[in-house]
């Protein structure tokens, strides 16, 4: 079975984010970038597939500057056997992501697409959904379980609430959430490795999708500041304070 | 214009995220129908139609819906779409997932967590886990968004629309619904409770996070929350993490126990009228955002709350 992960480079999460004074976006010079967590996860989730000899070939997509090509490294550190990269330095939207996504799952024909729930930077949650949708095929989202058998990806998804286990037919696209599992640690000799698997660079162009924006930012500011609180001596002054603001 | 809600419930009740809903349309357009799908639901269509300020309610009832499989419910959206300008869905995890199946289907954007109408074509929304807002502007012709609950008012009740059934679409194949489990607790919602206490790694054990916690909550008729370190840790089951990764709340009053504050937490709950902070460290990031700050052991500082709220 062949696994497809679309992998994203964003912000690193840890990066504490700084609006551009003149609000044209986030400041992304001189960053550290990562790859998405939930990427990470589908990544690892779909090593262990290959770990349990279900999976026979893992091939990591992304779609992004010259530099996204050290997130598929990332991939390919972590499990993936081969690489795409589709260059491009506009921002693409998800609608547009999962256009390309299903031109490379059509010529690729894996038999499931495992990538994160949503991207830490624009925190959609859309791209996996529209994927299924363009594809027609099944989508579990938010997968805290993944058991493959007969055909089928049964998933236990995270829902408000509790949880809820469907049954995929393949092929189907399932979406990762936190608790999927723990993303291994790269070690060196897989370091090595990775930058000897083949990776390959197309552009947009080659699969002929528009990817014009259809949504304008028009400004990105910085959220209304929590004005400076105090700090209490103890219990009942807390309970006093909440009591005289009247939320008590 | 005209916008269609599709309302949040649990199958027997309405979710006050459908009246929120309802107050984010009412400010594109007056004309705004609600749809309400699933099985037996005929008593929220009913509590729908006295939401103020609605048209009219559809009610699709199958089987099908109400497993809430994402293929089925985008279908009846998506087909409803010709008669509206607008679709607005909660930002539920059930929202979530089928809302950009219809955007996919009208080959239009989604415009996800909606905070703000800034007029018909323009709309604010979080980015960055809630550390930048973004304003945007759609040129779709139609609209489709899941709205961020905690940013608007609950519409009021007084209305008295009609109830219209719509057929649902046959079931897709290739979905099936296995099992469900759900976490029942007789508290109040997480999103939807007006004070929430919530734990961190600091507390150390499941047995630790309950004995602390659910006395407070119970004096207090609060929801549960927790971090996701007390979450990864197993302290506390998944639905009860507030973050980027987890719910957004926005109650009058949220109290944070043995919780640092990274950056993930802050984004789903930095919108809470009051925010209490019971750490021992002094330099924890939380005391940033918090209203009132008690630096103390909570192993001292709850049992002294608990005192002092009588």
């Amino acid at each position: 079975m062949k696994i497809l992960v679309p992998v994203k480079r964003v912000l690193d999460y840890n990066v504490k984010v700084r609006v551009k004074a003149d609000q044209s976006g986030v400041d992304l010079a001189n960053v550290k970038m990562s790859m998405n967590p939930f990427d990470e996860i589908a990544v690892e989730e779909a090593t262990r597939l290959k770990e349990k000899g279900i999976a026979t070939e893992i091939v990591a997509v992304s779609i992004g500057p010259a530099q996204a090509k050290d997130t598929i490294i990332t991939a390919l550190t972590i499990g993936a056997d081969r690489g795409i990269l589709i260059q491009t330095d506009q921002d693409v939207e998800p609608l547009a992501v999962a256009k390309l996504l299903k031109a490379v799952a059509e010529a690729e024909k894996p038999d499931l697409i495992i990538m994160g729930k949503q991207a830490i930077d624009g925190d959609n949650n859309a791209t996996g959904q529209m994927l299924s949708t363009l594809l027609n095929w099944p989508q579990a989202t938010f997968a805290s379980k993944v058991v493959i058998e007969n055909g089928e990806a049964q998933v236990t998804r995270e829902v408000d609430g509790g949880l809820q286990t469907l049954g995929v037919t393949l092929p189907a696209v399932i979406t990762t959430d936190l608790r999927l599992n723990e993303p291994r640690y790269a070690s060196l000799p897989n370091i090595m490795k990775a930058k000897k698997k083949p990776l390959e660079i197309k552009t947009v162009a080659d699969y002929g999708i528009d990817v014009t924006p259809r949504l304008k930012v028009v400004k990105v500011t910085e959220p209304p500041k929590r004005s400076a609180g105090k700090k209490v001596a103890d219990a009942a002054e807390l309970v006093a304070n909440l009591k005289s603001a009247g939320v008590l | 214009m005209t916008v269609l809600v599709v309302a949040d419930h649990d199958g027997a009740h309405l979710r006050d995220t459908t009246q929120k809903t309802v107050t984010a349309a009412l400010a594109l357009s007056s004309d705004v129908d609600v749809l309400v799908y699933g099985e037996g639901v005929q008593s929220v269509a009913d509590a729908a139609a006295g939401i103020a300020g609605v048209r009219k309610v559809l009610l699709s009832q199958s089987a099908d819906l109400k497993q809430d499989i994402a293929e089925d419910v985008a279908a009846l959206v998506s087909g409803l779409a010709a008669n509206y300008d607008a679709i607005a869905i909660p930002a539920s995890s059930a929202g979530k997932n089928f809302a950009p199946r219809v955007a996919a289907l009208l080959d239009v954007s989604l415009l996800s967590d909606v905070i703000e109408v800034v007029d018909a074509n323009t709309f604010v929304r979080p980015i960055y886990a809630g550390n930048a807002l973004e304003t945007v502007q759609t040129s779709e012709a139609k609209k489709v968004m899941t709205v961020r609950t905690t940013a608007f008012k609950a519409a009021g009740d007084g209305g008295s629309a009609a109830i219209e059934t719509v057929a649902a679409p046959a079931s897709k194949a290739g979905t099936r619904f296995i099992s469900e489990e759900k976490v029942v607790s007789d508290r109040p919602e997480l999103g939807a409770a007006k004070i929430v206490v919530s734990g961190g790694r600091a507390l150390g054990s499941a047995e630790e996070f309950k004995a602390v916690l659910d006395p407070l909550a119970d004096k207090l008729g609060a929801a549960v929350g927790a971090s996701r370190a007390a979450v990864d840790a197993g302290y506390a089951p998944n639905d009860y993490q507030v973050g980027q990764t987890g719910k957004v709340v926005a109650p009058q009053v949220y109290i944070a126990i043995g919780i640092s504050g990274a950056i993930q937490h802050l984004a789903g709950m930095k919108d809470s009228k009051v925010i209490v902070a019971i750490n021992k460290d002094p330099e924890a990031p939380i005391f940033s955002v918090a209203d009132y700050g008690l630096v103390a052991d909570y192993k001292t500082a709850v049992p002294e709350l608990l005192k002092a709220l009588g």
